[in-house]
């Protein structure tokens, strides 16, 4: 009969509309600026760098490799290399970002500068109220603002914080075992050997 | 005190006219019964648009509208605001006193139709005897504004916007008047007032309006039809489509004239809405005659919301249709099916009282819409689309 898919879809959305006074399940909508859905753990926004210890600036994990200024697609990140030294984590020394923008108005989100990073410095942010007044300064932000504690990326990426850290110590128990081991060698070496040469600091 | 509430407004207006010398107060009545149309309606037009906001979004399972006052209320208000601070851009190459006029045409057209519909017992502005005439000039006249800003505006879109615009209108005016004949063979008169009249009796305390018989019901759903259709609603949208169109005749627009275009077509909907109710629902009458002490305008506004409300509805459930299949429609069932209701609206007058006449053209109406609708609009197959340019 004509007319009568008309009256079903009419009953349908008959049944959407009282349904959404009813049903909590129906209306699915939060009011964002008074509620807030729960943080989830795959977002993902804009990227940050992460530092260990208290001390932003002594603690960041980036040693200005550089890697991901090369690799960012729409060329968003500028790093400036230090002239001098500082140890990383492992007590390495390595040298550091004297200076490291990120012009969020360009970054797409990509995550492609996490991917690629050997350090784990930088992570990707979930936070998203960035909204400013100055659209060119208050959008670049500076390796001060880029840099975010250990603890906060393990607030907001729980997981993927745990697996990172597990990972640098490995790392850092793999480098201290071997430096113990190169320097228990060096010890019988140097016990076994009558007259010692001179041997030059252990690198690894 | 019913009948003081009934009349309000008309006693309102004599109170007022009293002030005046006599030879003074016809035309001074005139007067206030024009500002009270022309503030009631635009006030309706604004609370309907954000009614319509949140019932689309109800349907769509989400709030509507709900951040400017309490349950966003306010949102007309702040909606005229940024119309009128809105710049009035003109495109260079468009017929600029045409272009300006098209708006202003479309806005009054519309507003001369309320002049003779009657809103309550004796709330009629201008008591024409030929009053339903008078309507379909004026809502005629609707399409000349249409045409007017497609062409003038000197922009595709405007234009195919308007050429479909014009189509479709002229496709349905034929059937929005067809469908009102019917009422005028029965009640014997072009006069609004009068018809309202015919309906407000009431045996056993059902009022005798003129959808509960076989063939007002058909002429109703008709009318229905024709009604969506001259307004460009959707389904038949099809003059303003955004996915194809940008916004079809109006889409060179903006600041207060876009404003005065969306004031037009919810006038026009509300007239059209009146009219029908004037014509099948029983224009003032109460449903039952118990009921008669409310005021008669609470019962027509009443249906006018009421329709106004399944205009939202249908908004909300159905896609829009294609050209063909607009016209199609059209000439191939609805035109039919209203002309066929002319005969049985003429079977209904001459076979007189009694059961055997509801039997007979309900029987015929039912059997025309199951074959009509069989044959007329079964889908047809054209095989596979061919291109020949594109592949």
């Amino acid at each position: 009969m004509l007319g009568d898919g008309i009256l079903k879809g009419m009953a349908e959305t008959a049944r959407n509309f009282f349904g959404s006074y009813v049903s909590k399940e129906r209306l699915t909508t939060v009011e964002y600026p008074e509620k807030r859905i729960a943080p989830i753990e795959a977002a993902r926004v804009f990227p940050l760098l992460v530092y260990d210890g208290t001390d932003w600036e002594a603690g960041l994990r980036c040693v200005a490799c550089q890697i991901c200024e090369k690799e960012c697609p729409p060329k968003c990140i500028l790093i400036e290399k230090s002239k001098d030294k500082k140890p990383d984590y492992v007590g390495k020394l390595q040298f550091y970002p004297a200076r490291f923008d990120i012009d969020i108005s360009v970054c797409m989100s990509c995550q492609i500068c996490v991917e690629v990073c050997p350090f784990e410095a930088i992570k990707m942010d979930t936070q998203f109220e960035l909204a400013t007044e100055d659209r060119f300064g208050g959008l670049l932000l500076d390796r001060h603002q880029l840099a975010k504690s250990n603890e906060y990326y393990h607030s907001i990426h729980p997981t993927e914080a745990a697996e990172v850290d597990a990972r640098l110590a490995e790392e850092k128990a793999k480098v201290e075992a071997k430096a113990k081991a190169a320097a228990e060698a060096a010890a019988a070496k140097a016990a076994a050997a009558p007259n010692p040469a001179p041997q030059a600091g252990g690198g690894s | 005190m019913a009948v003081f509430f009934d009349q309000i407004f008309v006693l309102l207006r004599d109170w007022l006219v009293g002030f005046l010398p006599a030879a003074l107060r016809p035309a001074a009545g005139v007067v206030l019964g024009v500002i009270a149309i022309v503030c009631v309606f635009p006030g309706l037009f604004a609370l309907t648009t954000v009614f319509e906001r949140k019932g689309l979004g109800r349907i769509q399972n989400r709030f509507g509208p709900n951040r400017v006052g309490p349950y966003g209320l306010f949102q007309p208000i702040a909606d005229g605001i940024k119309a009128l601070t809105k710049e009035d851009i003109v495109p260079f190459s468009a017929n600029a006193v045409v272009h300006f006029l098209a708006p202003l045409v479309l806005v009054v057209a519309v507003f001369m139709g309320f002049a003779v519909l009657p809103m309550g017992r004796n709330m009629v502005l201008v008591d024409m005897d030929a009053g339903l005439l008078f309507f379909f000039a004026m809502s005629a006249a609707t399409e000349l504004s249409v045409f007017m800003a497609g062409w003038s505006s000197r922009n595709k879109y405007s234009l195919l916007g308007a050429m479909r615009a014009v189509a479709q209108m002229i496709s349905y005016e034929v059937v929005l008047l067809l469908s009102s004949v019917s009422v005028v063979m029965i009640a014997g008169s072009l006069s609004l007032p009068k018809i309202v009249a015919a309906q407000n009796q009431y045996s056993n305390g059902f009022p005798h309006w003129y959808i509960f018989t076989p063939w007002g019901l058909a002429g109703f759903l008709m009318y229905a039809i024709a009604a969506t259709a001259e307004t460009n609603r959707s389904p038949f949208d099809l003059p303003e489509g955004e996915s194809e169109l940008v916004a079809g005749y109006h889409t060179e627009y903006s600041g207060f004239k876009f404003a005065l275009f969306f004031l037009g077509e919810y006038l026009a909907m509300f007239s059209i809405s009146g009219l029908g109710t004037t014509l099948f629902l029983g224009g003032w009458s109460a449903p039952f005659s118990f009921l008669s002490w409310v005021p008669s305008w609470i019962w027509f506004f009443g249906k006018v919301m009421l329709s106004i409300f399944v205009f939202i509805w249908m908004r909300g459930t159905l896609p829009r249709l294609r050209q063909d299949q607009l016209m199609n429609f059209a000439w191939k069932f609805v035109l039919p099916f209203t002309l066929l209701n002319l005969l049985v609206t003429a079977l209904w007058r001459f076979m007189g009282e009694g059961w055997a006449r509801w039997v007979v053209c309900t029987v015929i109406l039912a059997a025309a819409y199951a074959v009509m609708g069989r044959l007329e609009m079964r889908s047809e197959h054209f095989g596979r689309r061919s291109y020949r340019y594109a592949e």
